[in-house]
């Protein structure tokens, strides 16, 4: 099980450790400065993605035996053309949102704003924007995330057992897939309904708000979506969505984690919807479902159940391997971790900075 | 040759040093930085090659007018400083 957690945090990155039956804080790098993205590989490198407000975004790696960091090259956009010039959307890069891994040796991707997916063959050294997702006509209408004016890609999913099938979530813009390594790309999500689009476009798979994908790994078929109207589970890796009304307390939320083998396992953490994005009556739960959504078990014990204004975003969410060990922070400041998966949960001594990602290593 | 000076909120991250360059213009003194120190480049500018939004260029005390193409002309003497914008939070 994993005895590590990266936290990126609005002023820096935390590294948890498990010594002698609890977690502390072992670590921090980058200490003030926001860290969008955070990655833990299997040999032990990790990855921090900043999102310096002067800067830009960065890339750092620390090394697994030299324990340093190091600064890496980060994505760039290709030049811009003379012909690009009414795209609603920048060519430059806005920050690192999500980083995964590709399921081979050296391959990562990073899932970006505003909206350019890059992919690197040497462990994050050099990158390369998909120019065929990025020069697609209809990606001129992917639609900025509330609050920004970029589109972003929120969630990258490769299938396990064949890397170059991709599949990728983006806020507002559906889900799309690229079955040949990412040299051609397709929207695939069909089911999924956006209350707050006009009655015509409601359906639109374009259209559809999606805050973050997860997949079962052992699966991978299986995906789960926090969507902004609801959740959504598929059974063929995204072609088609079944809405989950059995959600408690409510339907709206940002984070999703799937059981590593189980199909039917996942959990979520309810908000009240977009108006006010803050917990159901000032208690914090996550809701589990062991029955592939037909029921939902609302679990509270270690979590604040008074008062409580914790909202947890799309990436604050994860879970370990071993499908026990969960792990979540929230924008007051909140490390919620529990070995049970989700029994019970211990909050971690700390008023940590605004959590913005949760990765365990 | 004109000075390059770097806001001091860039050592945290890496060596931003001053600078005396070549360059008649903006983009070619601050091209002449970069030559020599890579890294900084996408600190000042974005991807397109234009000042970062977030940062501020003043040539003997006013802000560079062209943050797009760089072309505003800097002389021998010339006094360029890079400093960030104010943001919040």
């Amino acid at each position: 099980m994993a005895d590590k957690i990266f936290v990126a945090t609005h002023k820096g990155l935390f590294e948890l450790a498990r010594q002698n039956g609890a977690w502390d804080i072992a670590g921090m790098e980058f200490l003030g400065s926001p860290v969008s993205s955070v990655l833990a590989e299997a040999d032990g490198g990790i990855y921090a993605a900043l999102d310096l407000g002067h800067f830009g975004a960065k890339l750092w790696r620390r090394d697994p035996k030299s324990r340093t960091w190091r600064e890496l090259a980060a994505p760039v956009f290709s030049p811009k053309p003379e012909d690009a010039g009414d795209d609603p959307h920048p060519w430059s890069l806005g920050k690192i949102w999500t980083l995964e891994p590709g399921g081979v040796a050296g391959r990562l991707w990073a899932g970006t704003m505003p909206g350019g997916l890059f992919r690197s063959e040497d462990g994050g050294e050099s990158w390369s924007l998909n120019e065929a997702l990025w020069r697609m006509p209809e990606r001129r209408q992917w639609m900025g995330v509330a609050g920004g004016e970029q589109p972003g890609i929120n969630s990258v999913l490769v299938d396990p057992k064949n890397p170059s099938d991709i599949r990728i979530g983006v806020s507002t813009a559906g889900m799309w897939a690229s079955s040949d390594d990412g040299a051609s790309w397709r929207i695939i999500n069909r089911g999924m309904y956006n209350e707050y689009m006009p009655p015509d476009q409601r359906e639109n798979p374009i259209a559809q708000d999606i805050h973050r994908l997860a997949r079962c790994a052992a699966h991978p078929n299986v995906v789960w979506c926090q969507h902004h109207n609801g959740v959504f589970r598929s059974e063929n890796a995204g072609a088609n969505w079944r809405e989950i009304t059995a959600i408690r307390p409510s339907k709206f939320g940002f984070a999703v984690a799937a059981h590593p083998r189980d199909a039917k396992t996942a959990w979520f953490v309810p908000a009240i919807k977009d108006e006010k994005r803050i917990p159901v009556d000032g208690k914090l739960v996550v809701a589990r479902t062991r029955d592939g959504g037909q029921s939902f078990e609302v679990l509270t014990r270690g979590l604040p159940q008074r008062h409580a204004y914790d909202l947890v975003w799309r990436h604050a969410l994860d879970i370990d391997a071993s499908g026990e060990k969960l792990a979540f922070g929230s924008t007051s400041g909140g490390l919620w971790i529990s070995e049970n998966g989700g029994d019970s949960w211990t909050i971690l001594d700390a008023r940590l900075p605004p959590v913005l990602a949760v990765r365990f290593g | 040759m004109p000075t390059v000076t770097f806001t001091r909120a860039l050592e945290q991250f890496l060596k931003a040093p001053p600078a005396e360059v070549e360059g008649a213009t903006l983009g070619a003194a601050l091209a002449s930085v970069f030559a020599s120190r890579p890294a900084l480049r996408g600190y000042v500018l974005d991807d397109q090659g234009g000042l970062r939004r977030h940062v501020a260029v003043y040539v003997n005390g006013k802000p560079a007018r062209d943050r797009v193409r760089l072309s505003d002309p800097v002389a021998p003497q010339d006094q360029i400083y890079v400093l960030q914008a104010l943001t919040g939070g």
